[in-house]
């Protein structure tokens, strides 16, 4: 499929959900901007994943300071309540690259497995102070947050809510596409390809990848602003492993390298979690098992689906013609 | 060919997208005569057990009257929200958006309520709070939350008459190791508030994290001159504390929070815990018919006597009827629901209960010791809390003036300061 | 702080890394041999346990239960490398993933099989008093997880430097191309290593449920200080994992008896040293 076909096919998508979910149950309004929150941590892991090959089992981490850091300064110091929310955008992302940036050099020289359980173990310690530094954090009970800001328009209305979180998202995917066609997203592939390679043609791997680290990042606390807001609270439940291992999930199932993939995973896990289990008990069978499935036959991920339709489709226009020869 | 595939794809995706959304439209909204009741509590996770408890409580009482409460079919909607706030704001967000639900009862954890209380605001729907007994919902943050009521206690309640007992007992110094946690913090604060202005003297305050079962680093710390030692503990840790206490050779006398020994982990324990004491406004050993018949019926449906967590519950299916009774079936709207509510005064299990002007309960406390007998007629010998003394009528502020006791801070780890610790 | 404190805490201490020996030491065979880092692991401590109540509530036998579930979990595991993770071939990163698809399968199947209560295995009576040593109290219990983690360990050790199939398993840890090379099935050693990670992983479960219940969630509890453990003892290393789990038990008893306030912070803090110093872990070879 070629890049013109595949925008067209993203851009109509896209339209789809602006354009019907504000039409749907107050319900499904609500869950899809958690999604888009949750595809915006899932694309910034593939960036990580995909695009360099680096697992990291942490990016809760940079919701959680960026989550924290709004909770903490609208509920205490009554700020980013009207037009200082978006200085405390801008503070989320710089608290996500701040972080990333300090934990990266304990992560990014590492690799592989090794780069899993240092990540893993840098996420468990924004936990631990989530979790125990209850004159900050609030401890296990969390902050409330005081209702959405208001600057013009209402985000208190979840529908304009939800727009604000699909232009958030929408400008973090553009950002995140162009970077990854951009020299530095190329290289950073080349890294995840042949690391070694690269360094013998003259590149900086350990630079690159560090900043790969930084942006992923920033894009996390960007997400970790939004999710305060999204919920009203923000608690230590927030930055467990799990929700680092869903963010994995997301990614591995909607296809890693894509982007868009992360978007569909974040789609496909938050369904199952949020709704699925309000039907059934048996979700996380569903959610497992496709996750099983997914690693062990279909490795490129939902977005893998159309290029295999399209590869068992050349194959039987080719074979006829082979057999008349 | 290709082509073809491509614009099949796109299409797909429309009418996927289509078909999702027209599929979780939320269902009609039936006006006649029903009442659609949500229910979160713990199903799964550590506290599965205490959730259990909850549900069973309400649903014998709705299957007593037939699932109609004066005549308004009842929709009863149970959730997980694994003791987890995140996930229990999410649930009840779905059950107002999704269920359309009259009123959300429930939640566990005290974080919990404090995380669900503003949802009801937010969304204008009530809460019954029937077992979250975080002291400022219904007391400095009571004003947040308008469409709240409370039908359970709060965490200090039961700590301030125990406190006096305790003092009067003869005790003197006491140390105090509860979870660490706001329902830990309020429980140990209440009774040392009671305590020290008896003129005892709380010596030493541990607090292990909520979810602590291994206590090896907390129990060597206990001091060894301290005449009793007082605590807190919920879920699981409850039945770990009492037996690693023993393990270590510990004999002092042990007072506790209710929820340490409460019937939905008494069973469970074994003989390490006879003698100990501890204070709740019920007790599956309670010796009035209403409880009797009561734990009787509770026992004969689930197969296991009854804990707080399913009268709490039971007695607020009851309280609602009873407010359903008044309207004859008809949904009055939440303001004057939440009015009615409050107005409630009812003989329940745990004995007579009436809601004070913050919208919390007024109910007997009861001192209780845990002992191996028979009761309520069964005819083997098990662990129950009996009754030793009663203390009727108490509410959240015990014998404070309310406008004094909002003006001192929320019981916390620091509060009251530890005037006294070596 | 007198003397009591300190004797009690120090053992406290050592009774924990016991147990985190057991479930560590698998965690790390694994990874040394497979180069996966199985993120199950904590599913296979928790299933040990279910498994050891069910036997318990069938036979009545704690002593039965130990092996049984030992060896339950150990198929399961062994099951799990088969069929799953073979075919991967050695792609250990897809590998991991897969094995957090298998924590949620595991955790959901569990839930389902066995209810969401929490238990406790109660060891036979005996084991339930205390020893007291010249006024201190030593519950026997802790002896015994103390003893227990002994004894596996030297038998560990036996294997690996005395036995041909633990000759072969370090040729494996330390070049598996070249062991394949002279000759040895590194897929059976990964096999028979797997299927071994998961039985002391189960076997630690059944140990630790006396201690720290079975109840839904502990997996996924237990599993971080397990990392803690190998990234702190090096991955691959049977002294590391015993060390480790050594420095994390005392760390932890010592860091929420002395420092309550950051008792995470203790545990976790070591962990990000050893992480900014020598990543590979105090024992552990890259």
């Amino acid at each position: 499929m070629d890049g013109r076909r595949k925008l067209l096919i993203v851009i109509a998508a896209l339209l789809a959900v602006l354009l019907i979910t504000p039409h749907s149950g107050s319900y499904i309004i609500v869950l899809v901007t958690h999604a888009l929150i949750f595809a915006i941590l899932a694309m910034s892991l593939d960036i990580l994943l995909g695009f360099t090959g680096l697992p990291s089992l942490g990016q809760a981490a940079y919701l959680g300071m960026g989550a924290y850091l709004t909770a903490i300064l609208a509920s205490k110091l009554q700020f980013g309540l009207d037009w200082t929310f978006w200085v405390v955008v801008v503070l989320g992302i710089l608290i996500g690259v701040a972080t990333a940036a300090f934990f990266g050099l304990f992560a990014v020289h590492a690799g592989g497995v090794y780069f899993l359980m240092i990540t893993l173990a840098l996420g468990m310690c924004v936990w631990g102070l989530a979790y125990r530094w209850n004159s900050l954090t609030g401890g296990d009970n969390g902050i409330v947050l005081p209702p959405r800001p208001s600057f013009g328009i209402q985000l208190a209305d979840d529908v304009t809510f939800f727009y604000l979180v699909f232009a958030f998202f929408a400008v973090s995917l553009a950002t995140m596409a162009l970077l990854a066609r951009s020299p530095f997203g190329r290289s950073l592939v080349g890294i995840r390809e042949n690391e070694l390679r690269m360094r013998i043609l003259g590149y900086n791997t350990w630079l690159h990848k560090y900043i790969a680290f930084i942006i992923a990042g920033g894009f996390g606390g960007l997400a970790g602003v939004l999710w305060a807001h999204a919920h009203g609270l923000v608690s230590p439940e927030d930055v467990v492993l799990a929700t680092s291992v869903d963010a994995l999930l997301m990614v591995v199932l909607g296809g890693p390298g894509t982007l868009v993939g992360g978007a569909i995973g974040a789609g496909i896990v938050v369904f199952l979690r949020e709704y699925l289990s309000t039907l059934v008990p048996w979700w996380q069978y569903v959610l497992g098992g496709v996750y099983v499935l997914t690693i062990l036959y279909l490795p490129g991920g939902m977005m893998s689906i159309p290029e295999r339709i399209r590869s068992r489709h050349a194959r039987r226009i080719v074979i006829p013609a082979k057999a008349g020869i | 060919m290709l082509k073809r595939v491509g614009r099949i794809s796109t299409w797909g995706w429309i009418a996927g997208v289509l078909a999702l959304a027209g599929f979780m439209g939320s269902p009609p909204v039936n006006a006649a005569q029903e009442l659609r009741i949500g229910f979160v509590a713990p199903i799964t996770g550590p506290f599965s057990q205490v959730g259990k408890d909850m549900v069973n409580g309400f649903q014998m009482y709705l299957d007593e009257v037939g699932g109609s409460f004066a005549g308004a079919k009842v929709t009863f909607i149970v959730e997980d929200e694994e003791a987890k706030p995140p996930v229990a704001v999410r649930k009840v967000e779905k059950l107002i958006r999704q269920d359309k639900v009259h009123m959300f009862i429930g939640g566990l954890l005290a974080s919990t309520g404090y995380a669900i209380a503003p949802v009801s605001t937010r969304l204008k729907t009530v809460y019954v709070a029937s077992i979250p007994a975080a002291d400022d919902l219904t007391q400095r943050d009571a004003a947040k939350y308008p469409l709240m009521v409370r039908t359970g206690w709060t965490s200090s309640q039961p700590s301030h008459p125990f406190g006096e007992w305790a003092c009067q007992q003869g005790y003197k110094r006491i140390v105090a190791i509860g979870a660490d946690f706001a329902f830990g913090h309020e429980v140990v604060g209440g009774f040392q508030k009671a305590f020290e202005d008896c003129g005892g003297r709380i010596i030493q305050k541990i607090w292990p994290p909520l979810g602590t079962i291994d206590f090896g680093p907390y129990i060597p710390t206990i001091k060894k001159d301290a005449d009793a030692i007082f605590t807190l503990m919920a879920g699981p840790m409850s039945l770990q504390f009492p037996k690693q206490l023993a393990a270590a050779g510990i004999r002092k006398p042990v007072l506790g929070g209710g929820t340490s020994y409460d019937e939905f982990v008494l069973p469970s324990m074994g003989d390490e815990v006879i003698g100990h004491i501890s204070a709740l406004q019920y007790s599956a050993a309670l010796d009035t018919p209403k409880n009797a018949a009561f734990v009787k019926k509770y026992r004969g449906k689930y197969g296991k006597v009854p804990s707080y967590y399913s009268e709490s519950n039971y007695s607020t299916a009851q309280m609602i009827h009873e407010v359903m009774k008044k309207t004859k079936g008809k949904w009055p709207g939440a303001e004057q629901f939440v009015k009615m509510l409050s107005s409630i005064e009812l003989e329940t299990p745990r004995g007579p209960v009436r809601l004070d002007e913050m919208k919390n309960p007024v109910h007997n406390i009861y001192i209780r010791m845990v002992r191996k007998k028979k009761e309520h007629g069964y005819d083997k010998d098990e662990l129950w809390n009996t009754v030793i003394k009663t203390y009727p009528n108490v509410g959240q502020f015990w014998k404070y003036k309310k406008e004094e006791f909002l003006k001192q801070p929320v019981y916390s780890r620091d509060y009251p300061p530890c005037k006294y610790c070596e | 702080m007198d003397t009591n404190f300190w004797v009690i805490q120090a053992f406290n201490g050592i009774s924990y890394g016991a147990l985190l020996f057991l479930l560590a030491s698998g965690l790390s065979l694994i990874f040394g041999v497979m180069r996966i880092v199985n993120l199950a692991h904590g599913s296979f401590f928790l299933i040990g346990g279910y498994v050891a109540l069910t036997v318990i509530w069938t036979t009545g036998s704690w002593v039965l239960a130990l092996p049984a579930a030992a060896l339950a979990v150990a198929v399961v595991g062994l099951l799990m490398e088969r069929v799953f993770l073979r075919p991967l071939g050695f792609d250990p990163l897809r590998q991991v993933l897969l094995s957090v698809g298998f924590a949620y399968l595991f955790q959901q199947a569990a839930l389902d099989i066995w209810g969401g209560d929490n238990f406790d295995i109660v060891p036979p009576a005996i084991l339930k008093e205390s020893a007291v040593i010249g006024g201190f109290y030593f519950p026997i219990y802790r002896i015994f997880m103390i003893g227990m983690a002994l004894f596996v360990g030297l038998v560990l050790w036996l294997t690996m430097e005395k036995t041909r199939m633990g000759a072969m398993v370090r040729a494996t840890v330390d070049d598996s191309e070249m062991a394949r090379g002279v000759g040895i099935n590194t897929s059976r050693v990964s096999m028979f290593i797997f299927a071994l990670g998961a039985f002391l992983a189960g076997l630690g479960g059944v140990i630790g449920g006396a201690f720290l219940g079975v109840y839904p969630g502990l997996d996924f509890a237990i599993l971080p200080i397990a990392f803690a453990v190998v990234i702190i003892g090096g991955m691959g290393s049977l002294t590391g994992a015993a060390v480790g789990s050594l420095l994390v038990g005392l760390a932890d008893n010592f860091g929420k008896a002395l420092f309550p306030e950051v008792s995470y912070f203790t545990l976790y803090a070591p962990m990000v040293l050893i992480l900014a110093l020598k990543p590979t872990g105090l024992f552990g070879r890259e």
